[in-house]
C-alpha cells in the first residue's frame, strides 16, 4: 500500500507520468560543460525540457566578499573561462564606477582590444561547436586553430592564455609589449580570409540549413520577455547592443554595425556570432590606429601601484602607499553601483555593494548564459525532436561557469 | 578423397576471408583518423609505430584487456549475444562476393569466391538486413534510454534504406538479366553501369552510407544526443566486435559499389591483378565514407526519414521505369 503512494506521490510531484524521463547529463557530449536536462519525451518528440544548473557552482560570489577589489579579477577570469578579458572589464568599471574615477584613454583602448579579442575567441567556439553538435566535427577544429592564435595574442599580451586577469581597478597592468599592435593587425588580416573559409563550409551547406534553420526561433517578444541579451536577443531582430546603446570606454569612439537577423533560430544566433567576428576585428583595427601613447593606470597612489618604480626608493611617501596597496588593498567608498557590459555572451553586470572597506560588502554577477539558459524551455520555442534540443542548447552558447557561478 | 578436393579449397577460402576481415579494422582505423586528421588539419596518431601505424594494434590490445561490464538490469543473454548476431551477417555476405575470374591453380579451377551463386545479389540484401538484429538486441538488453533510442532510430533507419536500396540494384539486375555478382560484372564489359544506371548508384551510394550509419546518416550512434547509441553500455571486446562490424559493413558497401556500378576487377591496367583492382575500386569508396563523415553534419531523424521515403524510394523506382523503357 505505501509503495503505491509514494510512487503516486512521485508522479504528482515531477509532473511526469506516461512518458519517457531522459536524463541528458551531467555528463554527455554536448551539453557544454555540466549541464543537466531532464527530458520528457514521447518517443523521439520532447514534451518538455527541464533544465538542471548548479553543477559547477563555486561560490563566486560570496568568495568575492572575502577578496580585496584586485583579488577578485581573478574570479571573474572564471565566470566565462572563453573571454576572461571581458569580464576583467566589466569589474573593473563598476569599481571605478564607486571610486569615481576613469581609466587613461591608452588603457581604455587595450581593455577594449582585450576584449574584442575574447569576444572572437568566445564566439569561434560557437561557430564551430553549433555544427560538431549537429554532426560535423571538423569545423570545430578549424575554429579551435583560429582560437588558438587569438590565444597566442592575450599570452603575448598579459603572459597568460586563457586567465588573463589583465585589468587592473583605473587601467590595465602594464602597457602592450613591443611589437603587439603589428601582431594584432596580422591576425586581423589572416583571420577575415577564416570567417569567409568557415562560411563556405557552412552556410550553403544542406544539411546543416536543415538542422538549424527554422529551429528552435524564439519570438522578439519572447526573447525580451526572457531577459536575453547579447547575439541571441539581437537573432531574434531586437536591435540592442550596449556598446552602443549605453557606451562605456572607447566604444563610442568606435564605428560599428550591430548585427540584428530576423528570424532568432539556431542558423540565426550562429550566424550572428559570425558576423559580430566580423565586426569585432573592424573595432581591434580601429583601436590599434586610434590608439594614443600615454600612461596605463591611474596616477593616483592609494588606487594603483606608482607607474614610475624607483620612486619607491626615494619617496617615504610612495613606500607606505605602496605597502598599504599591497597589505590591505585600497578602500572603496560605500554605496552601490550596477556596471553592465556587453560580454561576448551578452548584458554581464556586475552589482557591488561597499561598506566602505576594501572588500565588497555584496557582490552579484548578472551572467548573461544564466539568463539566456532560460530560454532552452519547449513553451518559446519549436524545438521537436530530440536533436533539436541539442542544437538549441548549442546555438544559446551558455559557458556552465558562467550559469553556476 | 574426392570430398577433400571439393572440401579443402573452400577451407582455405573461409579461413583467408575470415582472417582478412578480422584484421580489418586494424588498417582502417587508422586510415580513418589519419583521414580525419588530414582533413581537421592536424597529425593524427604518431607516437606507436611508423605514423601511427601501430595504433589500431594498440587500440586492440586496450580494448581486448578492459573490463568486460555489464550493466545491472541488463538481460544478460541478449547482451551478450547482441554483438555476435550483429557480427555474423555481414561476415556471411561475403560468401556470395566474387574477386575475380576463377584462377587456374595446378591445371584445376578455382573461383575467387565461396560460393558464386545465381542469387547471390538476393543473398547479400537478405543477409545484411539481419544484422539489425544485433543493434535492436543491443538496445534492448542494454537497459538504458540513450540505448534503446539509439536501436529505435537504427530499425527505423535500416528498415527504410533496404527499401530504396533493394530496388536501385533492380536497374543493375535488369541490365546483367541475372544476380549472380559475376555475371552482373561480366555485363559492365564496355561500359560500366555507372554509366547507365546513374539515378541507381546515387540511391545505393546514399542508402549505402545509411546502412553502414555513416554520417549524414549515423542517428543511431550520434553523439551529440545519444552519447553512443545502441552501444553506449558495451565496453571491450563485445564493444569492438560492434565496430569490427560497422567496419565489415562499409567494406562490403563499398565492394558493391565497386562491383555493380564500377565494373568490379574489370578494366584493370595490365600491370595490376584484376582483384586488387577491385580491392582499389573498393578503398576508394572508402575513403569516400571517411571524407563524407568529417565534411557532413548528420540529418535529424524525421528527415533522415523523409528522405528515405519520399526521396529515394521514388528515385529508384523512376530508375526502374527509365530502365524498362530504354531496354524495352
Amino acid at each position: 500500500m505505501t509503495e503505491v503512494t509514494v510512487v503516486q506521490e512521485t508522479h504528482d510531484n515531477s509532473g511526469f507520468n506516461r512518458e519517457v524521463l531522459m536524463n541528458l547529463g551531467p555528463q554527455h557530449p554536448s551539453t557544454h560543460g555540466v549541464l543537466r536536462l531532464l527530458l520528457q519525451m514521447d518517443g523521439e518528440i520532447i514534451e518538455r525540457v527541464d533544465p538542471h544548473i548548479g553543477l559547477l557552482h563555486r561560490g563566486t560570489e560570496k568568495l568575492a566578499e572575502h577578496f580585496t577589489y584586485t583579488q577578485i579579477f581573478p574570479l571573474t577570469d572564471r565566470l566565462d573561462y572563453l573571454c576572461p578579458p571581458s569580464n576583467n572589464l566589466g569589474f573593473a568599471l563598476a569599481v571605478e564606477k564607486l571610486l569615481g574615477i576613469e581609466a587613461p584613454v591608452r588603457a581604455q583602448y587595450i581593455r577594449v582590444i582585450m576584449a574584442e579579442l575574447s569576444r572572437i575567441s568566445g564566439h569561434l567556439l560557437i561557430t564551430g561547436a553549433l555544427p560538431m553538435d549537429v554532426g560535423a566535427m571538423t569545423s570545430l577544429l578549424y575554429t579551435m586553430r583560429e582560437r588558438e592564435m587569438v590565444m597566442d595574442l592575450l599570452e603575448m599580451i598579459s603572459g597568460v592564455r586563457m586567465h588573463t586577469s589583465f585589468c587592473r581597478v583605473g587601467g590595465v597592468r602594464e602597457d602592450l609589449p613591443p611589437g603587439c599592435t603589428e601582431r594584432i593587425i596580422e591576425f586581423c588580416d589572416i583571420f577575415t580570409n577564416r570567417i569567409a573559409d568557415y562560411e563556405k563550409l557552412l552556410l550553403h551547406n544542406r544539411i546543416f540549413l536543415a538542422r538549424v534553420e527554422n529551429i528552435g526561433n524564439i519570438s522578439a517578444r519572447h526573447a525580451v520577455a526572457l531577459g536575453l541579451s547579447g547575439p541571441n536577443l539581437r537573432a531574434s531582430g531586437v536591435d540592442w547592443d550596449i556598446r552602443r546603446d549605453a557606451p562605456y570606454e572607447i566604444y563610442d569612439r568606435l564605428e560599428f554595425e550591430v548585427i540584428t537577423r530576423k528570424d532568432g533560430d539556431c542558423f540565426d544566433r550562429w550566424k550572428c556570432r559570425v558576423d559580430e567576428m566580423r565586426q569585432s576585428l573592424r573595432m581591434i583595427r580601429q583601436c590599434v590606429e586610434q590608439m594614443p601613447e600615454g600612461p596605463v593606470i591611474v596616477d593616483d597612489p592609494k588606487i594603483a601601484f606608482p607607474v614610475d618604480k624607483d620612486k619607491l626608493a626615494h619617496s617615504m611617501e610612495t613606500h607606505i602607499h605602496h605597502f598599504e596597496l599591497a597589505a590591505f588593498g585600497f578602500k572603496v567608498p560605500a554605496g552601490e553601483v550596477y556596471q553592465a557590459i556587453e560580454a561576448p555572451k551578452g548584458e554581464l553586470g556586475y552589482y557591488i555593494i561597499s561598506d566602505g572597506s576594501e572588500k565588497p560588502f555584496r557582490f552579484k554577477v548578472r551572467a548573461p548564459s544564466f539568463v539566456n539558459l532560460q530560454a532552452l524551455c519547449e513553451h518559446t520555442t519549436n524545438m521537436k525532436y530530440l536533436a533539436d534540443v541539442i542544437a538549441m542548447l548549442g546555438s544559446l552558447d551558455p559557458v556552465m561557469a558562467e550559469v553556476d557561478k | 578423397m574426392e570430398s577433400i578436393i571439393v572440401i579443402l579449397p573452400l577451407l582455405v577460402k573461409m579461413g583467408i576471408v575470415v582472417a582478412v576481415l578480422l584484421l580489418l579494422p586494424l588498417p582502417l582505423t587508422w586510415l580513418e583518423r589519419k583521414i580525419a586528421a588530414h582533413i581537421q588539419q592536424r597529425p593524427g596518431p604518431m607516437r606507436v609505430g611508423w605514423h601511427g601505424l601501430l595504433q589500431p594494434l594498440a587500440d586492440a590490445i586496450k580494448l581486448l584487456t578492459k573490463e568486460d561490464h555489464i550493466p545491472m538490469d541488463a538481460d544478460r543473454l541478449l547482451f551478450k549475444m547482441a554483438p555476435v548476431v550483429a557480427l555474423v551477417p555481414p561476415f556471411v555476405v561475403f560468401v556470395a562476393i566474387p574477386f575475380g575470374e576463377p584462377v587456374q591453380i595446378f591445371g584445376s579451377s578455382y573461383t575467387l569466391a565461396l560460393s558464386d551463386m545465381n542469387v547471390g545479389l538476393l543473398f547479400i540484401l537478405a543477409v545484411s538486413g539481419i544484422g539489425v538484429f544485433g543493434v535492436i538486441l543491443a538496445g534492448w538488453a542494454s537497459n538504458s534510454k540513450y540505448a534503446v533510442l539509439g536501436s529505435l532510430r537504427s530499425i527505423a533507419q535500416m528498415i527504410s534504406y533496404e527499401i530504396p536500396m533493394g530496388f536501385s540494384v533492380i536497374g543493375v539486375v535488369m541490365l546483367a538479366g541475372s544476380m549472380n555478382l559475376s555475371d552482373i560484372v561480366h555485363a559492365q564489359d564496355g561500359l560500366w553501369n555507372i554509366v547507365y544506371q546513374p539515378i541507381g548508384f546515387f540511391v545505393f551510394f546514399v542508402a549505402g552510407l545509411a546502412e553502414a550509419q555513416r554520417i549524414p546518416f549515423d542517428l543511431p550512434e550520434a553523439e551529440g544526443d545519444l552519447g553512443a547509441g545502441y552501444h553506449t553500455e558495451y565496453s571491450g571486446i563485445r564493444f569492438s566486435l560492434f565496430m569490427l562490424a560497422e567496419y565489415v559493413v562499409m567494406v562490403v558497401l563499398a565492394l558493391l559499389n565497386a562491383l555493380l556500378f564500377f565494373g568490379g576487377w574489370l578494366g584493370a591496367p595490365p600491370f595490376l591483378p584484376p582483384a586488387l583492382w577491385l580491392l582499389l575500386k573498393t578503398g576508394f569508396f572508402i575513403w569516400v565514407f571517411m571524407w563524407f563523415r568529417f565534411t557532413f553534419p548528420r540529418y535529424r531523424y524525421d528527415q533522415l526519414m523523409s528522405i528515405g521515403w519520399k526521396v529515394l524510394l521514388p528515385l529508384s523506382l523512376l530508375n526502374i521505369l527509365i530502365s524498362g523503357i530504354f531496354m524495352f
